[in-house]
Formats: C-alpha cells, structure tokens, sequence
C-alpha cells in the first residue's frame, strides 16, 4: 500500500469531528460509509439484512441502501463465499458476513482454493476482491463453536491478507481499506470487545469503550494501511507483540506488573509489518507473543521464527508465547484456558528482571547439572553473541 | 476387547427377527472384457418431447427431467418443437467447430505423449455439451466452465496458438506457465478461470449471474460440471442460491458416465436423473440427448430466453459418454468394457451433425474429408507456431521473478524477499544467471 499513514495525513484527523462508538458502531460506519461510496459494494449475509446481523453490526444498512445491495443469504458459507467469488470476478466489491469465524470451514475450499488463487492463476485476469468479515475470539463464554480464532489457517495461505483490529478508531480504518483492497482480505472482529475493550479481567466490571481515547472515531472517510502495526505503548524491557483483545489484556497485565514493555498491536497479520517488530525487538532484547488460538502452529510459530531469524543477535531471552492450550476451546474452564493475566503472571519475560538473566521457564523440568547454557553451538560459543546485552 | 454394547462397537446382533441391514455398494454393468448391453438406457423418439413455455413453472419441467430431449431422428433429420431451425451456414459453423475441436484433442494428446507437455484432457464424444452452448449463448455471457470445455474457447474463437501456448507453460503463456496444462482462462472471451477444484464454479456462476441481476444488466451466466462433481457441496449451495435469488443462470451436468474410474451410480444415477434434481430446488430442468448438438442448442437457448425474461435458472443434463480416458494419466482399459464406446446407443456428436447436414444437402463426405484435412493442417500450424515459444521442460518460460507476482496486487516484503532467496539459490548452480540470460539460452 502506498497510501499514506493516518497520522502522516495530509489534514490531521484530530482536527475532524469525531463521536465516541463501541467497535459495532466504528464497523457499521464503515461499511455504510463505503455503500455510500462505492456503488459496487454489497453486503451479504445469515441475517445481516432485514434483521441487521446478530451482533448489529449492519443495521440499518438494508433499509438505506435497498435489498439488492443489503441481503440475508442462505444457511451455507460455502455458498456465501462462492457466490462472492463469482460476484467479486463480475466486477462487484462484496463483503460477505460469516456469523462467526467457527463456522468459517465450510467456506475454506471457496477461500483457499479459489478467491486466494483466482488473481494468481489467472495471471491477473480475474481477481476477488472481497472482505470476509467475521466475529472471532473468545472470552464470551462461547464454548467450542462460537469462540475460536482461526487465523492461522489463513496466514498459511498465499493470497489472503489477515486483518484484525483492536479498537473502534482502527475497526473503522481497517475495514475500510481492507473493502478498499483488491486482494481478498479476512477481516476478524474480536467478539469479546465489540461493546468494550476487555482487559482479561473478567471478575471485574468490562469498561464501555466511551471511556477509552480509542473509541473517538473521525466522522467521514479516513483508512488505515493494511501492513502497519501500531505501537499501543512504548517501552524499553520487553516487546509484546499482539492482536485482537489480546492487546488490551498485555495492556492491563503488564501496567499492573509494573513492566516497562513496548506493546504491538500488529492489525494485520498478513502483510506483516516486519520493520516495527524488528525495531522494537532489537531494542528491547525480548519477545513476548501473546494470542488467544491454539500454540501449536500457530501465528505465534510464525512470528517467533521470524524474530530469531531477523533479531537473533539482539535477543537475550528465548521468545515466550502466551497462547491457547491446544484443546478445543472450553465452557466451563473458559478462564483457565483463555491467556489473561492468570497465565501470564509468571512468565519470566514479564518480571522486568535485568538484561541478560538467564532463561529457565518454570514448566520445563530443571536443568541436569552438567548441562551448558546455552548449548554449545559454534555460533553461540563466538564471544560477543552470548555476552550480548548482559552488562 | 470391545465391548459389543458399547456405542461404536461393531457387532451383529440385531433387535428380534429384523433382517439384518445391507448396504449397498454400486457396480457398473460392465467391466474390462465385458460384452454390452446398453437395452437398459431407454433412447426415446427424437421431436417426442413437448417444448413448454421458456417462462413455464418449474414444476412443469419435471417430465422432460426423466425423458430425453431429442432433435435429430434416425433419418438423420431435425424433427419435433425442440428443432432449433438453424440455417446450413449456422450448421456448418457447428461441425466445424466440433471437427476442429477433435483434432485438437488428438494433436494435444500426441503432443502429451512426446513428452512436449505433461498433462492433457480430452473431451472426445462430448463436442456437442461445450459447442453448441457456446452458439446458442451471447458471446459476453460469462461461462464458468469445467475442464473439459475446450469447445468454448475455440468456439469463442480464442486463438489456439494461446491455448497451445498454456499446455507448453512457455514463454508466450498467459497465464506464466503457473497452471497445469488445459486451465485456461480467457476474461476477454467471457471464460471464466479453470480451478483444479471440482464444482467451485458452480456458486461463483450464481454469484456472477447475481451481480448482473443487481446492476440491471442482460447478460448471463453458465456454468459445467460433471455428473461425479454433483456430488460436492457446492452444487447444492449453487442451486439453493439460484433458486432462492432467481438467478440468471445456466447449470449444465455434463452427464458422460464416468468420473474417472467411477461410473454414474456413485453420484447417485441409480436412483433419479441428474436432470431431476432441480426440481427439489425448484429449478427448470431438462435432461437432453447430449450427443445432438441441435438438441443441445434448443435447450440452451431454452434456458438462456428463460434467464433473460428473469424467469430463473435451468438446470440441463447432457447425456453423453467420455470416449476418451479421463486424461493422458488415465487407462480406462482397466476399468470398463473397450465396447462401450462402441455400443454407445446415442452414436458421435460430429458424425450425427454431418449426417444431418449430408441429408439437407448441404453437405457431402468429401467436403467434410477435405475439412478435416484443413483442420489438421490449422492445429499443425498453429502447434509449430506455438513451439517457437517452447514447450515444457525445454527451456523458454516466462522470466523467473514471475513465479512471485500476483499473488497479490503488489509484492509484499516477504514475496520480494523470497524472490532474492530464490535467485541466490539459483546462482550457486549457474552463478552467471540471471533473469535476461535465463530467458535467451533457457536457464
């Protein structure tokens, strides 16, 4: 994307007139702002019509903009992103819904096979670009099949951008230039913070997304660039690198510890941004990934590699991953499973001990005595790589 | 030990005197060696089959789901309300293009088996189902075909030095030699992008008819599919679609028995026609003759008046038979009788059109003998022409950086990187390569 940044904009978008919206609102708004637009965007979807979506997320849209562009579609998400296929390859701009990301799968054939390949195998001839929305992630009590965040299946696939935003303010920008985009995007709404930006504390009182600075969204036209993360909060000690709810959650975990880290909200997964994660891990020294799917092979697995490929040098401390357990996701053990601050008190990344402490995760069994640390690989055993960082 | 009341467990006791279950497996008639005896398949007269109204009731179709539509008789005339009434130079055009799709076939397939490409599908005995639909259609109506259309294109007068082009993945490919041999795609024909992945053409067809609906356009869209692909799921969304948004569609089931080694009845055929089927989605369905090419075309015109008028969707069965194998990888020697084709009750597509026009005198053996000839000669060229550009294997592919391009719009940073990966990799093999030199002496 060659669009300038939000910020670098030409006309400050402090100065516009802003409302206070819950990330439902900044999203509607969006998508009646490019209806209005554009005359080639429609929305589709189980119940999003007449009815406005379960979640309310396309209110009102049917009535201001008429049945053909607003529609309730059949119970069938292969159909619903097929016929977007072939809508996107007439020249049209659909976003389909799918209720939630659970229910994805019967899709994946029509996104995996066909709107990720369609430009690619066409050499450019057909294209789909379309925007999958779809209310992900946990915390909501939703038990197996209405809490899971399958992102990883799409950050496999060549083709599809993954887009997942974490306030109001970003919802709206985001979905805006992922419509935009002439690549098929998924666009993963995080459930758990539609109504507020939920902190992992779920003893406590959810606070409305009025009181937090990211629910001012601008009034009118403004996009975010898919391939930007944003630096939530600056710091020296640790870099988190997150998405979704899971920003807020690092947020409030990491204030109540008292740790200074350099918090990431990545906002699309693919295209990464690289540059901001190498930046700031060369900086800080650490990783800390946080994300609510399932660890193994994970988006976490991904961004781990990339990291101690491109910031090996500078790190000094293995990267950490607060994740899912690889179960299927719980009810009653919701809280147990869900990676909030009960999981994350005691990783050693978070206990803002000094530069260079040396690494023994808890979970693991001790070390045998006669072991070396770190292992003795000629790369590692060069002086100046395992000193590195540890005055 | 398994414990024969757990749930799961496998076991034969059964309730009382009930008989036990059996399941049934299909088998076709014949196998390897077989004799054939094809009496089963009733072939009723042509011009028999009553021709409703284009903006009938669905449910009115029903009958002609479970007959034959049929035009031309065994006097090799056009008979009955379904006869298309096409003038001799319509005709002639048809058998032409049928003839000269069939020697396509035959030079690409000679071309698989010296070794110029690795892959090819013939669609011998099924010229009439691709042909004549692709007549009987605007030439921007979009068509979201299967594999074995290729009559669409050479019909549609796409260039057969392009296709030739895509079955070599050379240099000259459109499509940057990144897709197997025969999935074309040609957006300014009106051809939509050949996928590996059997049915998903069929909701996109819905979805594309559906867009032209929402625009207020005219055109309209058709889509193929095997009998064995009816089977996937996104033949049932495609149709649920269609019928609950009226779409302006054409869903054609290219009936021709075999879904590689697998016959009919493992899509269902044992019990109802695949034509019937849309009357459960309440969709017009006709089931026709698909070795008549007139037949062909009165039920595609059939369907497309009706998808015009916004009176819905039509589902066409084309009763046909793969003469051929599936593919080049395909020995279907080892699963049904070599009699088959033989005994095929609805005879060859090309010879019943020549007959046909023979006998209105507008035609004769020589004439169709010295076409042949013609057409053998086009394909020979335009094969030579196409070999300028390389063929598989030897060298002269598009540029290497290609392989990393539309992927998306733009290359992101991964793709650029894995581009410069790629090429170092490459240079410790030929350390003097780059893309130029690669694409002059072809590596």
């Amino acid at each position: 994307m060659s669009e300038p940044m939000i910020e670098e904009a030409p006309v400050s978008l402090s100065e516009a007139p802003t409302r206070r919206l819950n990330m439902i609102e900044a999203i509607n708004d969006a998508l009646d702002l490019m209806m209005e637009r554009d005359p080639d965007v429609v929305v589709m979807g189980e119940d999003v019509g007449y009815f406005g979506g379960v979640f309310r997320a396309t209110a009102g849209l049917q009535k201001k903009y008429g049945k053909t562009r607003v529609f309730d579609t059949p119970i069938s998400e292969c159909g619903i992103i097929g016929v977007a296929v072939g809508m996107g390859a007439y020249g049209l701009r659909p976003v389909p819904e799918i209720q939630f990301a659970d229910y994805i799968y019967p899709g994946l054939d029509q996104l995996v096979s066909e709107a990720a390949r369609l430009r690619y195998r066409s050499a450019g001839g057909f294209i789909a670009p379309l925007t999958v929305r779809s209310p992900f992630g946990g915390g909501i009590f939703g038990g197996q099949t209405h809490s899971q965040s399958p992102e990883a299946l799409f950050t496999h696939v060549a083709g599809i951008k993954t887009v997942v935003p974490s306030t109001p303010h970003d919802a709206k920008g985001l979905l805006i230039a992922a419509i935009e985009d002439n690549d098929p995007v998924i666009f993963f709404e995080p459930k758990r913070i539609y109504n507020g930006p939920f902190n992992g504390y779920y003893d406590k009182p959810v606070e409305p997304w009025s009181r937090h600075p990211d629910s001012a969204v601008p009034e009118g036209y403004y996009s975010i660039p898919l391939g930007k993360a944003r630096i939530v909060r600056p710091g020296e000690a640790v870099t988190v690198l997150a998405y979704g709810t899971m920003v807020h959650v690092a947020e409030a975990v990491l204030r109540e510890k008292g740790v200074d880290a350099e918090i990431i909200d990545l906002r699309t997964l693919v295209p990464l941004d690289i540059d901001t994660i190498e930046q700031s891990v060369r900086k800080t020294g650490k990783c800390l990934i946080v994300h609510e799917a399932t660890r193994t092979s994970g988006f976490g697995a991904e961004l781990s590699a990339l990291v101690q490929e491109r910031c090996f040098y500078h790190l000094e401390a293995p990267i950490e991953r607060v994740t899912g357990f690889d179960t299927p996701y719980p009810h009653s053990l919701e809280w147990a499973y869900f990676p909030g601050p009960v999981r994350t008190h005691r990783l050693r990344n978070l206990r803002g001990q000094r530069r260079g402490d040396r690494y023994s995760p808890d979970h693991r069994s001790p070390r045998p005595e006669n072991h070396h640390y770190p292992p003795a690989h000629p790369l590692c055993a060069r002086p100046g790589i395992m000193l590195a960082g540890s005055a | 030990m398994t414990d024969a009341g757990a749930p799961g467990a496998t076991g034969t006791q059964g309730h009382g005197n009930l008989p036990p279950l059996s399941l049934h497996v299909p088998e076709p008639k014949f196998r390897p060696g077989d004799t054939v005896d094809y009496s089963h398949i009733k072939v009723p007269p042509a011009g028999a089959q009553p021709r409703p109204d284009e903006s009938c009731a669905a449910s009115e179709t029903h009958p002609l789901c479970l007959d034959l539509v049929r035009v031309l008789d065994d006097e090799n005339r056009a008979v009955g309300p379904w006869n298309p009434k096409l003038d001799a130079e319509t005709l002639r055009r048809m058998l032409r293009m049928m003839a000269l799709t069939r020697a396509f076939d035959d030079r690409m397939y000679r071309g698989q088996r010296q070794g110029k490409t690795s892959f090819y599908m013939k669609c011998t005995g099924e010229e009439a189902t691709s042909i004549a639909p692709a007549m009987a259609l605007a030439h921007d109506d979009m068509v979201f075909p299967s594999y074995r259309q290729q009559g669409i294109l050479i019909t549609r007068g796409y260039p057969l030095v392009e296709m030739i082009n895509q079955i070599y993945s050379n240099r000259a490919d459109k499509l940057k030699g990144r897709q197997l041999p025969i999935m074309y795609s040609a957006p300014e024909h009106a051809f939509f992008t050949i996928s590996g992945n059997l049915a998903t053409q069929y909701p996109q067809a819905v979805g594309w008819a559906m867009a032209s609906a929402i625009k207020g356009d005219t055109r309209i869209a058709a889509t193929w599919i095997g009998e064995g692909s009816t089977a996937e799921g996104d033949f049932h969304s495609a149709m649920t679609f269609a019928a609950v948004y009226n779409a302006p569609v054409i869903f054609n089931v290219v009936n021709n028995q075999w879904a590689i080694s697998s016959f009919s009845g493992f899509a269902g055929a044992e019990r109802t026609t695949f034509a019937a089927r849309a009357i459960g989605y309440g969709i017009a369905g006709l089931r026709v003759d698909g070795n008549d090419p007139l037949a062909v075309y009165a039920a595609t015109q059939w369907a497309a008046n009706r998808a015009r008028a916004n009176a819905g969707p039509t589902l066409i069965e084309h009763f046909t038979y793969r003469a051929e194998g599936h593919s080049t990888s395909d020995d279907p020697t080892q699963y049904r009788s070599a009699q088959e084709r033989e005994e095929w009750p609805l005879g060859d597509p090309v010879t019943r059109l020549l007959r046909h026009l023979i006998a209105l005198g507008e035609w004769s053996e020589e004439q169709h003998a010295a076409m042949d000839r013609e057409l053998v000669d086009l394909v020979k060229a335009a094969t030579r022409e196409a070999e300028k550009n390389g063929v598989l294997g030897h060298g002269l592919h598009h540029p290497f950086h290609t392989m990393f391009e539309d992927v998306f719009e733009e290359l992101p940073w991964h793709l650029r990187e894995q581009s410069e990966q790629a090429i170092r990799e490459r240079r410790i093999k030929w350390p003097e390569w780059s893309d130029e030199s690669w694409r002059e002496n072809g590596r």
